[in-house]
């Protein structure tokens, strides 16, 4: 039981910084390889808000729109002057982001590890045999509510149903007056949004640093793909079923191979189905 | 002017420029700086260690200088960032001993890093004060390659000590995945028959990990479990804290030397309280008594550091600062910066007192630290303290 | 005979073996033997990598882990083992083609950033296993390896090194020109123009694409293994994802779908963080920098722009002159 509530809390992280790459990924086809990025910016920027004595009423807000900026600005100076470039360059420029990012952020604030107060305290609650911290029930109300707020915003909302658009067909979009430039710059910064409160919510549990999103950035791009890449549902269903995987493994099987665990099941997956669990099975063009 | 003759007299300018010229370098050659060269992991998974550990070099450094450098020379400083990685360590110390030309080396953050050197300067013959932990830099002993930290195995009779004197004897073991955590934990498993202790459970997390309930929770379910020690450094033993006290363990929990800073209690909050560790006396500097000969050292260490940087000391940072200031006080006993002569003089280093302990080096000890220069402590109202 | 060597083949070889017999003049000391050579290991693994992603279009984000098993493999046998490091190579060499070749075929038939996610979990499969089991690989700390030797002959000296580097980089730049001159090249690059039209004209796409995965596999062990014997030490700091990218990046910076341009990549990557030192703490944050702003001002990668640029020129050459002919 343990196991399962570990699991669905790290997995519920993965979910949040999956559904940053599939929003961006389906406004663009670019993986953004800087999505760890946000979530480091959101919980360092949190941190040094907090400890400037701002109420963390105000202090979550601030870093959430600093992160968004950040992802606005990436868009702006990085992503759209290499329009038209292969992918596997865009790759590469968001990888060079990340890195200069980490170095920013090295010299911003510093290379320690820091801890950010949970936000209702620290008594573990019991759960069926098991424990749960607060800051868990947190993560998971959150993740939820984020979850149901985007499927509003994508289903009923104009800009969000643009966006959408966009990610079935980019010219078709353009076709009918969409402004796909517009969408594609929001998208990054929604993404980083999501990225920044994921990392608001994971650093009290697990504490914070510059390089904390090389490792969650990279468990995000595995939940996206295994979730399929583009597909909301997808991203959120591949997050928990890694965290849930990576936890059960850690304890029923060899907690040294948990990781490793983790990326067999994803290539297994993608062996039987090559999209990913809900991606789109694309038919190829000649 | 006839040719010849002109030719005659630009010789002869040539010659007093030359003169003179060498009349002025002449001096200026014996007044060279003494280079020491420096890899350190300032950034990446061992950035814990390697920043206190520059800051510290730089800090030492000026003021050395400042007190007249050493035998009349300046200290120069050419530190490279290896970043953790043992191949970058391997290329930057090629370039301090080609390139920059160092007279002597301390860095090597980590053991990865130091062992990959190790053929470098072996091979170079230049002395090399490594400040990183794992007992197989010393053991067996390399002649121009010396170390600062106490040892992971030290690390681990001096738990099992505490543990006898606690009547405990059955330990259970959690360990990260980095090299200091494997080695510690190999040594532990090697040492603790010698001390009566049995291991009854040995159980791992990555690198990384934010949650460690799931390895925790199969130790809480091992029947016989008296005590839990920790071997890791960085953000593992901060969340296996935490977790440790969220599933209710209620044995006591002891962690390594690699969290021996204050970033630890900080990071663990209220869970950290009761913890236990092996640690150099630097964390508990103001509560040494007076009669304690180490007290002065860490005292000014610590002061020196904290007001300069604005933020706590750590041991690693202390390691650095032995390291220099064994270099510095072979170099004044050996006249010079000759490489064989400074490495002889390191290995007759006898009763140095450093913020690791008293240094008592020969050529088959190149630590030179005993038992006693680790200090038990146990985490009492958010502090450090001394555990009597 | 002059037109031969404009070719790019002959011409282009004849440059690089060129520049390896004059760049010695430039080595001062054994610091900068040593980045020359790790400059030609690094090229080698990328002109594997090149034919893979540049010719035949597909992706990896988990060649550090072909690496790493050459160096590890050859580590293991050699030091722990005591086999003859020839042996122990090709031993090595021959067992990680096997591995491609049995991963290669289902990880070949994923597309695009699946399988960028494939070859990514691939190699932190293999880095995980290096890193845990410890009693084989050393763990973390790694292991120590013994020199280079064949018969009695001792390969220590960085400078024979040097040499012996160079000439196997020629060859491997030689081997891959040829490929892609062969019928089996033009079917890779009728595949990475579109893998249906390929087949309907006959090409297996997935024999062709399981093909080149293995070659530049074997390429990467073989570098990894000379790379482990020269270092004297493994540890899995090479075999992380973050090898994987920069391998990846010199490939891209130099130029996809340019033998050459993947040199230039390894070359210019490779010793960029050492000149990039001087800026100490702002090191990190320059190194993102340039990989940004090369990638959006050089999106094709160096060797191609630098070889349109003169084309462009000499065209603008002819025109005009041309034009005042008229």
């Amino acid at each position: 039981m343990q196991y399962l509530l570990t699991g669905l809390t790290v997995g519920a992280i993965y979910a949040l910084v999956a559904l940053g790459f599939s929003i961006i990924f389906n406004a663009s086809h670019v993986i953004n390889f800087a999505q760890g990025e946000f979530v480091m910016i959101g919980g360092m920027a949190t941190m040094s808000l907090a400890a400037g004595g701002l109420p963390y009423g105000l202090a979550i807000p601030l870093a959430v729109a600093a992160a968004a900026l950040v992802g606005l600005a990436l868009e702006k100076f990085a992503v759209e002057p290499a329009r038209g470039a292969s992918v596997v360059t865009l790759i590469i420029i968001t990888i060079g982001a990340s890195i200069f990012l980490r170095g920013l952020a090295m010299l911003v604030w510093d290379k320690n590890l820091h801890a950010l107060k949970p936000f209702t305290g620290d008594a573990p609650i019991s759960v069926g045999g098991a424990t749960i911290l607060p800051q868990s029930l947190w993560v998971l109300g959150v993740t939820l509510a984020i979850v149901l707020a985007l499927s509003w915003f994508f289903g009923r909302t104009l800009l969000g149903k643009a966006m959408l658009a966009t990610s079935h067909n980019r010219l078709a979009a353009q076709l009918v007056g969409i402004n796909v430039r517009l969408v594609l710059f929001l998208s990054f910064g929604l993404s980083a949004a999501l990225g920044a409160i994921a990392g608001i919510l994971i650093a009290p549990i697990t504490t914070t640093s510059y390089d904390v999103g090389v490792m969650l950035g990279l468990k995000g791009f595995a939940a996206a793909i295994l979730g399929g890449l583009g597909s909301g549902i997808g991203a959120v269903i591949g997050g928990l079923v890694l965290g849930i995987a990576e936890a059960m493994s850690a304890g029923y099987l060899s907690s040294a191979y948990k990781d490793a665990i983790a990326f067999v099941i994803i290539l297994a997956v993608l062996f039987f189905m090559p999209s990913g669990l809900f991606g789109n099975r694309g038919g190829e063009r000649v | 002017m006839k040719p010849t003759q002109a030719r005659t007299s630009f010789k002869r300018g040539l010659a007093a420029v030359a003169a003179t010229f060498a009349l002025f370098t002449g001096p200026a050659l014996a007044q060279e700086p003494i280079k020491i060269g420096s890899f350190l992991s300032v950034t990446g998974g061992a950035a814990f260690l390697g920043d206190p550990e520059q800051k510290t070099l730089e800090l030492y450094v000026e003021r050395v200088n400042a007190a007249g450098g050493v035998l009349g020379r300046k200290l120069q400083l050419v530190a490279y960032d290896s970043a953790g990685d043992a191949e970058k360590a391997r290329t930057f110390a090629k370039r301090l001993i080609e390139q920059d030309k160092v007279d002597v080396i301390v860095g090597g953050s980590t053991t990865g890093e130091t062992m990959a050197v190790v053929p470098l300067v072996e091979a170079a013959q230049i002395p090399f004060i490594s400040l990183a932990g794992a007992v197989v830099i010393i053991e067996p002993v390399k002649k121009w390659v010396f170390k600062t930290p106490h040892t992971d195995r030290m690390a681990c009779e001096k738990v099992f000590v505490d543990l006898q004197s606690r009547k405990l004897s059955k330990v259970a073991l959690i360990s990260g995945a980095g090299g200091f955590d494997k080695s510690m934990r190999a040594e532990c498993l090697k040492v603790a028959a010698k001390y009566g202790i049995q291991v009854v459970a040995d159980e791992t997390y990555g690198a990384g990990d934010t949650d460690m309930t799931a390895q925790l929770t199969k130790i809480k379910n091992t029947a016989g479990v008296q005590a839990v020690l920790n071997p890791g450094f960085g953000q593992g033993p901060a969340i296996v804290t935490k977790n440790y006290r969220q599933i209710g363990i209620s044995v006591p929990l002891y962690q390594s030397h690699g969290v021996a800073s204050k970033e630890f209690i900080k990071l663990a909050g209220a869970a950290a309280e009761g913890v236990r560790l092996p640690a150099a006396a630097l964390l508990v500097a103001e509560d040494l008594p007076a009669s304690d000969a180490q007290r002065s050292v860490v005292v000014s260490y610590k002061k020196e550091y904290e007001s300069r940087f604005k933020s706590d000391v750590s041991t690693f940072g202390g390691h650095a600062y032995d390291g220099l200031m064994l270099a510095v006080a072979a170099m004044k006993k050996a006249g010079g910066a000759d490489k064989a002569k400074v490495r002889d003089a390191l290995e007759g280093v006898r009763g140095y007192m450093g913020t690791a302990g008293v240094v008592n080096m020969s050529a088959s000890d190149h630590m030179g630290l005993d038992l006693t220069a680790f200090r038990m402590l146990e985490v009492k109202g958010g502090n450090w303290t001394l555990v009597k | 005979m002059l037109s031969r060597l404009a070719s790019p083949r002959t011409g282009g070889l004849l440059a690089l073996a060129a520049a390896i017999a004059f760049l010695p003049l430039a080595l001062r000391n054994n610091y900068f033997y040593d980045i020359a050579i790790l400059v030609g290991l690094n090229a080698i693994v990328c002109v594997g990598l090149n034919l893979l992603i540049g010719y035949a279009g597909q992706i990896s984000l988990g060649h550090a882990g072909f690496f790493g098993l050459g160096a590890y493999g050859s580590a293991i046998l050699a030091s722990r083992y005591g086999w003859p490091p020839l042996a122990a190579m090709l031993t090595t060499t021959f067992a990680v083609a096997a591995l491609a070749f049995l991963v290669g075929r289902p990880i070949l038939r994923l597309k695009g950033h699946y399988l960028a996610m494939a070859t990514l979990g691939l190699g932190v499969i293999i880095f995980m296993v290096i890193t845990t089991e410890d009693k084989f690989t050393g763990g973390p700390d790694g292991i120590a390896v013994v020199p280079f030797s064949i018969g009695g002959l001792i390969l220590r000296d960085e400078r024979i090194w040097y040499w012996v580097i160079g000439a196997l980089l020629l060859i491997a730049v030689w081997l891959a020109l040829n490929l892609i001159e062969s019928p089996a090249g033009r079917a890779l690059r009728a595949l990475h123009n579109s893998e249906v039209g390929a087949e309907v004209v006959g090409i297996n796409a997935a024999e062709h694409k399981v093909m080149v995965f293995v070659i530049s596999a074997v390429f990467a062990s073989l570098a990894g293994s000379l790379a482990a014997h020269y270092s004297g030490f493994v540890t899995p700091g090479k075999v992380t994802f973050l090898h994987s990218i920069e391998l990846v990046t010199m490939v891209v910076f130099g130029g996809m779908a340019s033998t050459f341009g993947a040199v230039v990549g390894a070359a210019v990557l490779t010793t960029l963080p050492q000149l990039l030192t001087v800026f100490k703490d702002y090191e990190m944050m320059v190194f993102g920098a340039v990989m940004m702003g090369t990638m959006i001002f050089l999106p094709r990668g160096v060797v191609p722009s630098l070889a349109r640029f003169i084309r462009s020129r000499r065209q603008k050459g002819s025109a005009a002159s041309n034009g005042e002919a008229a």
